[in-house]
């Protein structure tokens, strides 16, 4: 189980985005929280989990919330050194 | 009855543009209307861009604020150092107490230099009148190199000016000769250019075009101004000139009233504007919480609906606008071409063809923004 940490509900936000919103989150993160944000925008199913893997951090779950919108969770890892 | 005292603080696009809609619904008997303002001159911050690249006058870009309020408008230029929203008043630097009915926050943005290390060394900006005017001589003493273009930090105004500083930037250094010997790479911390799918479709045809280097999944996390590097958690770039885009923080004064989260943006309700378990305080611009774009545009429709509202409130009436997530801003694509985008919660945008009109359109809003807006023409 996990307890999220912070989360940003994006529905409907095209600029700047779901994605954006977990960019600012991650950043002030630490390596074991976990963030959330709720985004309706269908192009999220694939850029998020390719951010997280990109990034480094794991993609906890997906939630679905309805047809239009879904919960991406994601657990923030230690930074990797270059 | 007396009239209900209005407080609205900021002298933005919203605070301003509301002030003047406030006074023009509602009666002298029904209310009173307070601006509150830090600052004695109006700014159009968009056009900063065109002094760092196009030597536009900063002078052309402000006006006196008092003179964009409608006579009705009680102004009051003194900053708001802490809201005490459970006594209804505000507290200014100079000492003195605001008390209110209904309050309007407003307070805009302001840019945190500090927080990435080596920034305010190392870096340039357009995201004020000094750092457009340093980096308008910075671009006018460079020879050539590399120019890197980056995001300090979410979130930030105007999420398309970083694109449109890298076209109109190629653009200036064809004008001076110089683009054969620079490069210009353009980094975005997700994976495309623009967060907006087919907005970033149509940059990325635009930047391959101009022959423009794309570095993506590029966070800064720092500067080295010593040996001219950038890191991001993907690597690091070596710049001549470096223009990072800052990060932003709400006002001071939220924070310290902790009236805000630990960034001060304020808690909004994204439909009625109203700030969240808080009756009688409405949030508008830069200082809502509202993940959605920080741009003038959003303000402006915002300070219609909050008008609206605040006028029901007053009137005894139900309110029946609400704010549904409008923003239109327009996109230069340099060689004298733009296009729009203009949506909403329910509707992403959709940007028409790239063409000169949308480009003279946004040239010309540029000066018809003193006329247009603040007065609540549009």
């Amino acid at each position: 189980m996990y307890t999220i940490k912070q989360e940003v509900d994006a529905r409907g936000m095209a600029c700047p985005g779901p994605l954006m919103e977990l960019v600012r989150m991650a950043k002030k993160a630490q390596p074991g929280d976990v963030i959330a944000v709720i985004s309706s925008d269908p192009g999220s199913i694939k850029d998020i989990p390719a951010w997280a893997e990109k990034v480094g951090h794991r993609l906890l779950e997906v939630i679905e919330l309805d047809n239009r919108a879904r919960k991406f969770v994601i657990e923030i890892q230690a930074r990797k050194p270059l | 009855m007396k009239p209900y005292r209005i407080l609205i603080v900021g002298g933005g696009v919203g605070g301003t543009l509301l002030a003047n809609l406030l006074v023009r619904r509602l009666r002298p008997e029904e209310a009173q209307v307070t601006l509150l303002s830090r600052d004695g001159e109006h700014v159009y911050q968009p056009g900063w861009l065109y002094v760092a690249v196009e030597d536009e006058e900063e002078t052309e870009l402000s006006r006196p604020e008092k003179e964009l309020l409608r006579q009705e408008v009680f102004f009051l230029h003194d900053e708001a150092e802490r809201f005490d929203l459970d006594r209804r008043q505000v507290w200014t630097h100079s000492g003195e107490r605001v008390p209110y009915d209904m309050l309007v926050i407003a307070t805009g943005s302001r840019l945190d230099l500090d927080r990435i290390p080596g920034l305010r060394e190392g870096a340039h900006h357009f995201y004020s009148a000094v750092g457009a005017r340093n980096l308008q001589h910075a671009l006018r003493a460079f020879r050539g190199g590399r120019i890197v273009i980056g995001i300090g930090g979410m979130p930030f105004k105007c999420p398309v000016a970083p694109l449109e500083f890298t076209f109109l930037l190629d653009d200036y250094l064809r004008r001076r000769n110089l683009r054969q010997q620079s490069e210009i790479v353009y980094t975005f911390p997700i994976g495309r250019c623009f967060p907006i799918e087919s907005v970033a479709e149509l940059a990325q045809r635009y930047l391959d075009e101009r022959a423009i280097r794309t570095e993506f999944f590029f966070d800064i996390d720092g500067i080295d101004p010593e040996r001219r590097r950038i890191s991001s958690l993907v690597g690091e770039l070596e710049y001549d000139l470096a223009v990072i885009i800052p990060p932003h923080r709400g006002a001071e004064a939220i924070i310290a009233s902790q009236i805000g989260d630990e960034e001060g943006w304020i808690p909004t309700d994204r439909y009625t504007l109203q700030m969240e378990g808080v009756e009688q305080v409405w949030v508008i611009g830069d200082a809502t919480n509202i993940p959605i774009s920080k741009a003038g545009s959003t303000a402006h429709y915002q300070a219609h609906v909050v008008a609206e509202r605040i006028t029901a409130f007053v009137r005894d009436q139900e309110p029946e606008a609400h704010y549904d997530g409008h923003v239109q801003c327009f996109l230069e694509l340099g060689e004298g071409k733009a296009t729009l985008l203009d949506f909403n919660y329910e509707m992403p945008p959709s940007p028409p063809r790239p063409s000169r009109f949308y480009h003279i359109a946004k040239k010309l809003f540029n000066r018809a923004y003193w006329y247009l807006i603040p007065p609540g023409r549009i």
